[in-house]
């Protein structure tokens, strides 16, 4: 498996592949394909690839990458600590006891082994790990910590009185009834010695195994001091940055927020670095809701929340570099990857044309953002849920139960972590497997459908991608009439919106290919190549949402979740928007009379005035999956043209939860005239237009019958009429 | 056959005519029931490439845990979900599932 050191390309560039071999293989080999139809089904149309000339095509040395995977704090340089005594403390909240192993919270391990911790047992119950080069100690309180709650932690050691002192308060909370844990032990050590070096938050670097030990939970105000204290000195204690101590360190998460640094404020300028996303802008132990936004009182959100699989980069060595030559074409390219053994894996690479060099008017979207968005998912078989929404058995492939012994992969913004807390960052410097040709019909599988019905119908075509469209804007999109989108395009910044919004203003031509579209808001940070966040809020179809308090971005500060919650629904940039999903099976839609307008009729050419679209397919139906539809109130256009309804979906289609103002019985197929896909044109004033499917199943029926179908004739008739310069008027 | 039976007898065979799509409202609070089975050693599909055979296989304890093969295999989805349908009842109303 592998992954390139980006997703988009253009000629010129010189993307890097890392691979690493997992089935013990000597070497592997290497070739560059064209991606043209993933879908290899019995059903669909097949594998499709085109085999590219290259010098880096061949056999490699094979070797085996590990992942690191769990954050952490990484201080490269704390100051020597000298004396007798230290005394190390935080403010932490355990999120995962159940794990049973022991948890460190605040390290400091030189490599002679020699070290001390502010640690929790796999009990829960809090202390400190001391090894003085000879003898290794642990110390505990005599109580457990409850998961998802506050203590202050406070440890000391006396090696010239060889005495050790724990305190565990309970922090907050009207009503509990938890008593502070002290505890105070002689041991027979010497105090560590230890030079100025690495000290890590959430973790202990174990001089043979690495990064161990990891946290799950959040900490605040982690600080080591000279000197211990005594047992009178604890009563009034309630802050880490309290301890009247000669500081050594001691870390305020609340500074630099939106970025991966982590500030030493107590004078020594050790300051560190987040290692693999833990996720910040989280509360901390003082947060009552005062404030749901950060930024505007960060001294509330000085806490950092860990997970032991968190993964920002697998940070493989690089084994090809692929200078992609001048005269490629765009396209969806892959590396295969094979092994004597049998192993296959496709990493896909999108190429784009050279800057200001288009190969074609009509552009592909391809939808990377939200390829990232579901990377490594794994809540189809963790989520109980997904049974009973599905409305079928669940069904893994080899992939699904690869993932699931690999947590080390990540998980996607679908996923809870191990401690059940909502994941919403999601790395690309990973192998992400669901982005691949040959696996289920959803996203990138998917969205090659329409590659491979543009192929099949001869029309060209550039790639752009999501990730690039966020970076260079509207320029991206100036060069082309038409875009196109694929069948799932989720996920967007607010960069993106305002590229494809200014491009419609220019007269541009969108064709929304799928369901449940510009949905999820997105950001980046330009400390994170490569990652995105999404915080999801109080509304959506979601399987999680972010505690309270937690709805703002980590990377830009603004307020997340869906688009429609931040006043910018889909359907006032496509027309229609995500109303209700199923899974079970997919339909049809019928016309309406407005199909008959004659602003429609060039959409509707060779179309029987009462044939069914779209009553086939390899989902069974053009209408499935999720659906969209208008909404006035929302922002659909008032000259918009619904075309065409779906129609039969089954109990299993249910509306979407923003729908609801209120939990109600009438709320699916058979019931509720919501769940329905609406086929919707309309011209906007510089002469452009918009043609939305409002179906995320509408690209899998193009191949039905050799690509010779009225879901095909539509979408061609479409195409061809967005690529004429004539443009569009608007109705009077 | 009392008349519980006979009527939950044609749920079954509403089913098993289609396991997908529109059910009756009677058969739809069966499966949501059948459905919402605790996930711990809940019944999964595994098919490990596009036309191999569906293996019948049960979550483990925790997502962590692997999943256990039942050693029953369908050629068809349909096969499967009768199957499991079958097993279903079973555990819902404490009888096997007997059609005329």
């Amino acid at each position: 498996m592998g992954y390139w050191d980006r997703f988009s390309a253009r000629p010129g560039d010189a993307p890097e592949l890392k691979v690493s071999v997992e089935d013990g293989s000597s070497d592997f080999r290497i070739e560059l394909v064209r991606l043209i139809c993933g879908d290899d089904g019995p059903n669909g149309p097949g594998f499709k690839a085109e085999s590219i000339t290259s010098e880096v095509n061949g056999v490699r040395p094979g070797h085996r990458q590990a992942i690191q995977a769990g954050s952490y704090v990484h201080i490269p340089n704390l100051q020597a600590i000298r004396g007798d005594a230290i005394t190390l403390a935080a403010l932490v909240m355990p999120t995962w006891i159940g794990k049973r192993t022991i948890q460190c919270i605040l390290s400091r391990q030189h490599r002679s082994s020699e070290g001390v911790a502010l640690m929790m047992d796999a009990s829960g119950h809090g202390g400190i790990w001391l090894h003085d080069g000879e003898r290794e100690v642990l110390v505990t309180c005599g109580a457990a910590m409850r998961e998802g709650s506050w203590y202050l932690l406070v440890a000391s050691f006396d090696a010239s009185l060889r005495k050790v002192l724990i305190l565990q308060r309970p922090i907050g909370g009207a009503h509990r009834i938890e008593r502070d844990a002290i505890e105070e032990q002689s041991i027979d050590l010497h105090m560590p010695s230890l030079p100025a070096g690495v000290a890590l938050i959430a973790a202990r670097h174990d001089p043979f195994d690495g990064v161990v030990a990891h946290f799950d939970g959040r900490i605040e105000a982690p600080a080591f001091y000279g000197g211990a204290l005594e047992i009178g000195q604890l009563s009034s204690l309630m802050h880490p940055f309290d301890i009247a101590l000669q500081a050594i360190g001691g870390w305020d998460f609340s500074r630099h927020i939106g970025s991966a640094d982590v500030a030493d404020v107590s004078g020594n300028d050790s300051h560190g670095r987040c290692i693999n996303l833990p996720a910040r802008a989280v509360s901390g132990h003082a947060w009552r809701g005062q404030t749901t936004d950060w930024r505007t009182r960060p001294d509330l959100y000085g806490a950092i929340h860990f997970h032991c699989d968190d993964l920002g980069d697998c940070a493989w060595k690089t084994d090809v570099t692929w200078r992609v030559p001048s005269e490629l074409r765009s396209g969806i390219y892959a590396a295969r990857l094979t092994t004597d053994q049998g192993a296959e894996d496709f990493v896909p690479l999108f190429v784009l044309p050279a800057k200001g060099k288009n190969g074609a008017s009509l552009a592909f979207l391809a939808s990377t953002f939200t390829y990232l968005a579901y990377a490594n998912s794994h809540h189809g078989y963790e989520d109980p849920l997904s049974e009973p929404a599905y409305g079928a058995l669940l069904v893994l492939d080899r992939t699904d139960l690869f993932l699931k012994e690999r947590r080390d992969l990540g998980v996607s913004l679908y996923d809870r972590h191990r401690d059940g807390s909502g994941s919403c960052y999601s790395s690309a410097r990973r192998p992400i497997l669901n982005m691949r040709p040959k696996r289920r019909i959803w996203n990138f599988n998917a969205d090659l459908h329409i590659i491979d019905w543009l192929e099949e119908n001869g029309i060209d075509y550039d790639i752009v991608t999501d990730d690039v469209l966020h970076e260079e804007g509207v320029d991206l999109l100036s060069p082309y009439r038409c875009m196109m989108t694929g069948s799932h395009p989720e996920y967007h910044t607010t960069h993106m919106l305002d590229a494809i919004e200014a491009w419609l203003g220019t007269g541009g031509r969108l064709i929304y290919m799928g369901g449940n579209g510009f949905y999820w808001k997105v950001a980046t940070h330009d400390a994170h190549p490569g990652v995105i966040e999404v915080r999801r809020g109080e509304t959506g179809t979601r399987c999680f949402e972010m505690p309270a308090g937690e709805r703002h971005n980590q990377f830009d500060g603004e307020f997340g979740g869906l688009w429609r919650s931040n006043g910018r629904a889909p359907q006032g940039l496509v027309g229609v928007g995500f109303v209700a999903e199923g899974f079970d099976s997919c339909h049809w839609y019928e016309r309406t009379s407005a199909s008959f307008d004659p602003r429609a009729a060039f959409i509707f050419a060779e179309i029987g005035e009462q044939e069914r679209i779209g009553d086939f397919g390899v989902l069974g139906g053009a209408a499935g999956l999720e659906l969209d539809a208008t909404d006035a109130t929302l922002g659909t256009p008032a000259h918009a043209l619904v075309l065409a309804r779906s129609t039969g979906h089954s109990n299993v289609y249910l509306v979407t939860v923003e729908e609801m103002i209120s939990t109600h019985p009438s709320v699916d197929g058979l019931d509720n005239p919501l769940v329905r896909a609406e086929l919707v044109f309309f011209e906007t004033p510089s002469g452009g237009a918009v043609f939305a499917a409002g179906s995320i199943a509408w690209a899998a029926s193009l191949c039905h019958r050799q690509y010779s179908n009225n879901v095909a004739q539509i979408t061609r008739n479409v195409v061809c009429r967005f690529l004429e310069p004539a443009p569009f008027a608007t109705p009077k | 056959m009392d008349k519980l039976c006979q009527d939950v007898a044609c749920l079954a065979q509403e089913f098993r005519a289609q396991p997908y799509g529109r059910h009756s409202a009677e058969l739809q609070r069966v499966l949501n029931r059948m459905r919402s089975e605790p996930f711990a050693g809940r019944h999964v599909l595994v098919q490990e490439h596009k036309g191999a055979p569906y293996r019948l296989a049960r979550l483990g304890p925790t997502p962590i845990d692997p999943i256990s093969y039942t050693g029953d295999t369908f050629v068809t989805l349909a096969e499967a979900e009768w199957a499991v349908f079958n097993l279903r009842w079973r555990s819902l109303f404490g009888r096997d599932l007997v059609i005329e």
